[in-house]
């Protein structure tokens, strides 16, 4: 065995990747655990990120990633706030009952 | 002279620009300060033109001394190699239009304190009044064509503005429009020939464009494939279509009568001693380039000579007293324009300076009448006014005698000359034109003195009231009617000499030797004196004695006979009162042509196609595009975020297959 | 070393694919939560791995310790028609699968070609390397603007969020200090003449 080389990195976050695209279609009515499957993507990324600079002997990376977690923090608080909001006017998260939108 | 010495210690170019730009001050501040001066109003637009008529004799007292100028004050733009200047003509022909305009706007002026006295637009009406002066200053005093076509558009705004002065009724508003509408015709073609000058000249100035002039003699165009004309022929006739406009000839002529919808003072300085003259101004400012057109100046001859006794007609059978005065104008500048078509184009300026005079008298006059007949126009509800206003009475004489050519008036000399100089004219068509001119003076008399008969002698035939209620009009009034009245007796008598025979238009007009009437009718009688001992013995005065005398027959004795005539001459009678049928014919082909274009236009033009096709269509088109398009927007916002997933997919593939 | 290193790697990235598919499938939200916390650990151990102990710890303390609370929190507090949410459940699966597994073969043939993946294995981490030193060095002059802008985010995250959630109840009884202390005697007492029999 050897050290893991960069491309195993990748395809980590590849995979790591597609399961929160897979997410995304599976639990397409529960907005919960659609902010959780972004969590994934966002993970996904920061692996990546994390990855390279490693590899490339760059911290900007791992500086990018500090960025991405606070953006990803912020927008899970709002997302999960407007959540509430929601459901406490409807009574309920369906995303099928969100068609205000629909013309 | 004493009172002007001052003047000489200023540049000669202050005391120019003195000159319009006093007229504009006052209008400004009448104009912007109305509101607040309401009967005061009057003031600032007066001192402006009073100021400006003492510079005006002071230039022209420096022109007699043989100074002039030309040249530019003031850059106004350049656009590529034509640059636009304000600039001056100061000579002899600018000099007399300077003094006969600022005189006659200034006795307007006053007049107009007890004209329009109580009137709800009157600071309104002097700030158009000081305007108009101005915009006509400019057009005399221009050293270029676009300044002159700046103060022809200018009086031509001011004009409307001051036809329909009285918006609020809908007879004034239509003069007004169509004023306007026929000196547009006239402009179109105005402007046409400034566009060919400038073409062909390269430039617009005065001097370089004369100049330039002889070497266009031969150039030829095509206007119509397979004919060449001359160009030469085609500017002038171009700018003269302009002067048609202004000066109403036939057939651009009718919008002139329209105009006495307009209050009195101004058809006075605007349709008759003013405004109106702009045309014959031009075409002798221009006399370098009309005297290379034997044609364009038949042109301008035949017409002249038409609207001269053809208008005059239709005088005759007018009953309102603005209207006959109106018809005697554009006869009178039908006299001028057959001058200047005879190349006697001192002999037109000379009449334009006289008729300027009198014609303002005859309209003031008819105001006053019109004041103390409480708005009464109709001549045949008055008579036997001459008791009640003495003044009125005898200046309406003079004027009257003065446009009949009664010696020794002023309207004699300059329309006798006229006449000769179109009798010993050779140009063709100047016969027709002569006979046309003669009967034209019985006719003058005939219809001047039927007015004057109607108004002022024979039964009263007002009612009670008005009767009661007659008057001699206040002093502002008279005191212009006395002030007009001089010159319009004396102005003939003394100015014949320079003006009409002499050679001190000579510096500004250029004239072919062998077409030059004026210089031979000055051999054979010099002075005024002489001029007037042929007069006597000529057709024209004897035509006019006897116009007099039919009048006085028809109007004074035997008040059936015009009844009898009129049944007798039953047709003749019906086409003038028709007025040749002009206004039907414009009415008809123009009025309702443009009426049924514009009806097309409207439905098919505007609701169908633009409406309909465009505006609606597009929205319909949107709509409908939208209906179908709409079901791809479910509203689910998991399908929008399937949507960016499997098109981040897709263009993941396309790079990794076709840029791969 | 070397071999202990790659084992953990495997290790923690079997568990992490695991978790991160358990957080998808699970059918409470609850326990998708408790593995997408799992999933985080395993990310921080592997960043571990990778040398950035800061973003490792960041991810345990920021991440698990308070956005998964946070998820925790709404996911109890909301009271959730599961089954509703679960009606449909596959019906979109084979297009998931579908775009999921032609992205991972495009991104996995590109990171085997590519030269990417012949970058050398950088040399072990030196003892002495300190990660959050270097890191902090670089975010405090290097990105110090884009830092407060990071900062100005959070802020508006925190009002935001507050301003979304805040509601007035008319029904529920608070004290109004202001008025307490703005009360004068003659509200509170009166005096009232009671004229007893004296007599």
């Amino acid at each position: 065995m050897t050290a893991p080389n960069l491309s195993q990195w990748l395809i980590l976050g590849a995979l790591l990747f597609s399961i929160g695209v897979v997410g995304i279609f599976l639990n397409r009515k529960n907005v919960i655990i659609l902010l959780m499957a972004i969590e994934i993507l966002l993970l996904a990324v920061n692996i990546n990120f994390v990855a390279f600079s490693r590899y490339l002997g760059n911290l900007e990376g791992q500086i990018f990633v500090f960025f991405v977690l606070t953006v990803a923090a912020a927008e899970a608080a709002i997302g999960l706030a407007i959540l509430v909001v929601y459901f406490r006017n409807r009574r309920s998260i369906n995303v099928e009952d969100i068609d205000e939108l629909r013309g | 002279m004493e009172i002007f010495a001052w003047l000489h210690s200023l540049p000669p170019i202050w005391v120019y620009l003195l000159i319009p730009l006093a007229p504009l001050a006052g209008a400004l501040v009448a104009g912007f300060g109305g509101w607040a001066l309401r009967e005061r109003a009057h003031w600032a637009p007066i001192l402006g033109v009073a100021f400006a008529l003492y510079l005006s004799i002071f230039v022209l007292l420096e022109v007699l001394h043989g100074v002039s100028f030309y040249g530019n004050v003031y850059t106004w733009a350049v656009f590529g190699n034509l640059p636009v200047h304000i600039g001056f003509d100061i000579d002899s022909l600018t000099a007399v239009m300077l003094v006969v305009v600022t005189f006659v706007s200034l006795c307007v002026h006053i007049y107009t304190i007890g004209y329009m006295h109580g009137d709800p637009g009157y600071a309104r009406f002097f700030s158009y009044i000081a305007l108009f002066t101005f915009s006509m200053l400019m057009l005399v005093m221009a050293n270029n064509f676009l300044q002159l076509f700046f103060g022809w558009e200018a009086v031509g705004l001011v004009s409307y503005l001051l036809i329909g002065f009285w918006f609020t009724r809908e007879s004034a508003n239509q003069a007004a429009l169509k004023a306007f509408l026929v000196n547009r015709v006239g402009d179109f073609g105005f402007l046409i020939g400034i566009a060919a000058i400038y073409h062909y000249c390269g430039s617009l100035d005065y001097r370089t464009v004369f100049a330039a002039v002889p070497g266009l003699v031969g150039q030829t165009v095509t206007i119509l494939p397979g004919h060449r004309w001359s160009v030469l022929t085609w500017i002038a006739l171009l700018l003269f279509i302009g002067a048609m406009g202004k000066s109403a000839q036939v057939p651009l002529h009718v919008w002139l009568p329209e105009s006495m919808e307009g209050p009195t003072p101004i058809s006075a300085l605007i349709h008759a001693a003013t405004m109106v003259t702009a045309g014959i101004f031009m075409v002798s400012r221009m006399s370098p380039i009309y005297e290379q057109s034997a044609t364009a100046l038949s042109v301008v001859l035949i017409i002249g000579a038409i609207t001269a006794l053809f208008m005059g007609l239709i005088g005759l059978v007018q009953n309102d007293i603005k209207r006959i005065i109106a018809y005697s104008t554009l006869s009178q500048l039908g006299y001028m324009t057959a001058a200047l078509g005879a190349s006697a184009f001192s002999a037109a300026i000379f009449h334009l300076m006289t008729h300027a005079f009198f014609k303002a008298l005859l309209f003031l006059a008819a105001g006053s009448v019109i004041h103390a007949m409480e708005n009464e126009q109709d001549i045949r509800k008055m008579g036997g006014l001459r008791r009640h206003m003495p003044i009125t009475y005898l200046t309406f004489l003079v004027g009257a005698l003065a446009l009949s050519g009664i010696p020794p008036f002023a309207g004699f000399f300059s329309k006798d000359l006229i006449i000769e100089a179109v009798g010993d004219s050779s140009m063709v068509g100047a016969h027709f034109a002569y006979l046309l001119l003669v009967v034209g003076a019985l006719v003058t008399a005939l219809y001047t003195f039927r007015m004057f008969f109607l108004v002022f002698h024979g039964k009263q035939r007002m009612d009670e009231h008005t009767r009661a209620h007659l008057h001699e009009s206040p002093g502002v009034i008279t005191l212009p009617l006395i002030v007009l009245a001089i010159p319009s007796l004396l102005a003939g008598w003394f100015f014949i000499a320079p003006v009409g025979l002499g050679d001190f238009l000579d510096s500004s007009l250029q004239i072919r030797a062998q077409w030059n009437t004026v210089a031979e009718i000055a051999s054979h009688w010099q002075g005024a004196g002489v001029f007037l001992l042929h007069g006597l013995q000529a057709w024209p005065f004897w035509l006019a004695i006897l116009g007099i005398a039919l009048a006085v027959w028809f109007y004074l004795l035997h008040d059936g006979v015009p009844a009898g005539l009129s049944t007798l001459l039953a047709p003749a009678t019906w086409v003038l009162r028709k007025k040749y049928g002009f206004d039907a014919f414009n009415q008809w082909v123009f009025v309702r042509g443009a009426l049924l274009f514009g009806r097309r236009f409207w439905h098919w033009g505007d609701e169908s196609l633009i409406d309909g096709a465009m505006v609606n269509g597009s929205a319909r088109m949107v709509a409908r595009a939208a209906l179908s398009w709409r079901r791809l927007q479910t509203g689910y916002i998991y399908h929008y975020a399937f949507v960016m997933i499997i098109g981040l997919v897709l263009f993941m593939t396309y790079f990794m297959i076709w840029r791969g | 070393m070397l071999l202990t290193t790659t084992l953990l790697f495997y290790v923690f990235s079997a568990v992490l694919l695991l978790s991160a598919l358990l957080v998808i499938t699970a059918r409470n939200p609850v326990y998708s939560a408790l593995y997408l916390v799992l999933a985080f650990f395993n990310a921080a151990a592997l960043f571990l791995l990778l040398g950035a102990e800061f973003l490792g710890l960041i991810l345990i303390l920021v991440y698990v310790g308070a956005v998964m609370v946070l998820f925790l929190f709404v996911v109890m507090m909301l009271d959730i028609n599961l089954t509703r949410l679960k009606e449909g459940f596959l019906r979109y699966l084979p297009l998931g699968l579908a775009v999921a597994i032609v992205g991972v073969l495009e991104m996995v043939s590109v990171f085997w070609v590519a030269p990417l993946g012949r970058v050398p294995a950088p040399g072990p981490i030196p003892a002495d390397a300190d990660n959050t030193r270097a890191l902090g060095q670089l975010l405090y002059t290097h990105y110090l603007y884009p830092f407060e802008i990071a900062a100005v985010i959070l802020l508006v995250a925190i009002i935001a969020a507050i301003a979304l959630t805040l509601r007035r109840r008319p029904d529920t009884k608070s004290q109004a200090v202001g008025r307490q202390v703005a009360v004068a005697v003659k509200d509170r007492l009166r005096m009232v003449d009671l004229r007893g029999p004296r007599q």
